[in-house]
């Protein structure tokens, strides 16, 4: 019984972390260059802003019941709850991307304009680099809001350590919820202080 | 030929206008100081010869063509520019602060570790010391002198100074006004010189371009600034006798 349970914490645990790194992975690829499109383009900026920030206020049991019936993207299984925990992640993503790139200072951009940098070689020297704490500290807070969001995804089907917690609150089991949950703030913990680690050796100037 | 020519260049944006029917030239080896008052619109101009921005009206000719049919990447990457704010990136050493257009042009490395070493030599920060350093561990007065450098750096036959020393103390900015004719005399480039302080002027343009409210109101030497009869120049030279602030 023990190891029965070691194994299923054990699975439950790697499901857990695919859900969450697929959807980082996902959001980053989405919102990063969006960001960065959005800072050339103001006329969008408010407007894909105050989107993510709907998608934000969306309750998150209701977000992942909302995807079931659409066709294709959703059903039952890890890829809807992957594609909804896309969407809460972008909001912290895209908002410090803009931020980052636009708190460049106004100074160093002119400079780097004025000198006669391409508008490639200023993103990846010059407003990237400078912007790149601004846009990890966004992946961090993703990330980790994500870890506990992820726990919802059991309720669809998608498996992860959210299948502890349902079952414990069905069965009013403490130590089963406590299974779930433990794992999911200790996972949430490593990764806050492993991308501050990244963050620190990356941007160590 | 002129290095630099403003021909009928006005700029009107939102229905103010910033800049009035301007001409100039500019010399090749002279340093021309355009004076004026905060808003008089000297520091637009300025930015008109690198194309940071483009006249409404009129054209402004670098090396006889007009900026607007240059490649503007080309363009700036022969025109130095040093702003008051210094514009340093951050993120980069003072070497690789000053290796930047070479970099960009992409010179062989041995060549610009040698002009970055030879230049940090001149302004007073040796490489040895100064060029591992980041921005932030210098002065303000090192690091207009880190600008200077850079802006020398890929050796371009213009170099534009917008209030370069403005925010420095007085010694300070002293020092590097001494510095910048002493490598004036070196070099030998052309400039054009940015400033509200008259006594700035007089001491580092060997012509001066008197602006108000966008339009030149004099342009001449030194001699004939302080002999020139218009309101604004007599307002300027009143400065001359007031005690530097």
């Amino acid at each position: 019984m023990q190891a029965d349970l070691l194994y299923e914490l054990a699975t439950l645990t790697v499901q857990h972390l695919v859900l969450v790194s697929m959807a980082m992975l996902l959001a980053a690829v989405v919102a990063i260059p969006l960001g960065i499109a959005l800072t050339r383009h103001p006329r969008w900026r408010n407007w894909m802003l105050g989107l993510t920030n709907a998608i934000q206020t969306i309750p998150s049991l209701a977000l992942f019941g909302f995807l079931i019936p659409i066709p294709l993207l959703g059903g039952i299984g890890p890829h809807t709850a992957i594609i909804a925990l896309v969407l809460y992640a972008l909001l912290p993503m895209l908002r410090n991307t803009v931020t980052g790139i636009l708190g460049v200072d106004a100074s160093v951009r002119e400079s780097a304009t004025a000198l006669g940098m391409t508008g490639h070689e200023r993103l990846w020297h010059v407003e990237l680099p400078l912007a790149a704490p601004t846009i990890m500290a966004g992946v961090r807070i993703a990330t980790v809001t994500t870890i506990g969001t992820a726990t919802i995804a059991a309720a669809i089907g998608a498996g992860g350590l959210g299948v502890f917690i349902f079952r414990g609150l069905a069965a009013v089991d403490t130590v089963l919820l406590l299974a779930g949950a433990i794992p999911a703030a200790l996972i949430a913990i490593a990764a806050d202080q492993g991308l501050e680690w990244i963050e620190r050796t990356l941007l160590r100037h | 030929m002129a290095l630099v020519s403003f021909r009928n260049v006005s700029l009107t944006f939102a229905r103010r206008t910033v800049l009035r029917n301007f001409n100039l030239d500019v010399e090749a080896g002279e340093t021309l100081v355009l004076l004026g008052r905060s808003g008089s619109g000297k520091t637009t101009a300025l930015k008109m010869v690198n194309a940071m921005v483009v006249p409404t009206a009129g054209e402004v000719f670098v090396e006889g063509r007009a900026t607007t049919a240059w490649d503007l990447v080309r363009l700036r990457r022969r025109i130095g520019y040093v702003i008051q704010e210094s514009g340093l990136f951050p993120h980069y050493t003072v070497a690789d602060n000053v290796a930047l257009v070479p970099r960009l042009e992409r010179w062989p490395a041995a060549d610009i570790q040698a002009r970055v070493s030879a230049l940090l030599e001149k302004i007073g920060l040796p490489i040895g010391e100064f060029g591992g350093r980041y921005p932030d561990q210098l002065s303000g007065g090192q690091r207009q002198r880190v600008g200077v450098a850079r802006a020398l750096a890929a050796d371009p036959p213009l170099l534009l100074f917008d209030e370069p020393f403005g925010g420095l103390d007085p010694v300070t900015r002293l020092e590097l006004q001494r510095q910048f004719v002493a490598l004036r005399q070196e070099f030998g480039k052309t400039a054009i010189f940015v400033t509200h302080d008259v006594h700035e002027a007089m001491f580092l343009g060997t012509r001066i371009a008197l602006l108000v409210d966008g339009a030149i109101q004099f342009v001449g030497t030194r001699q004939a600034f302080m002999k020139a009869p218009t309101a604004e120049a007599r307002a300027f030279r009143e400065c001359l006798l007031a005690p530097e602030v």
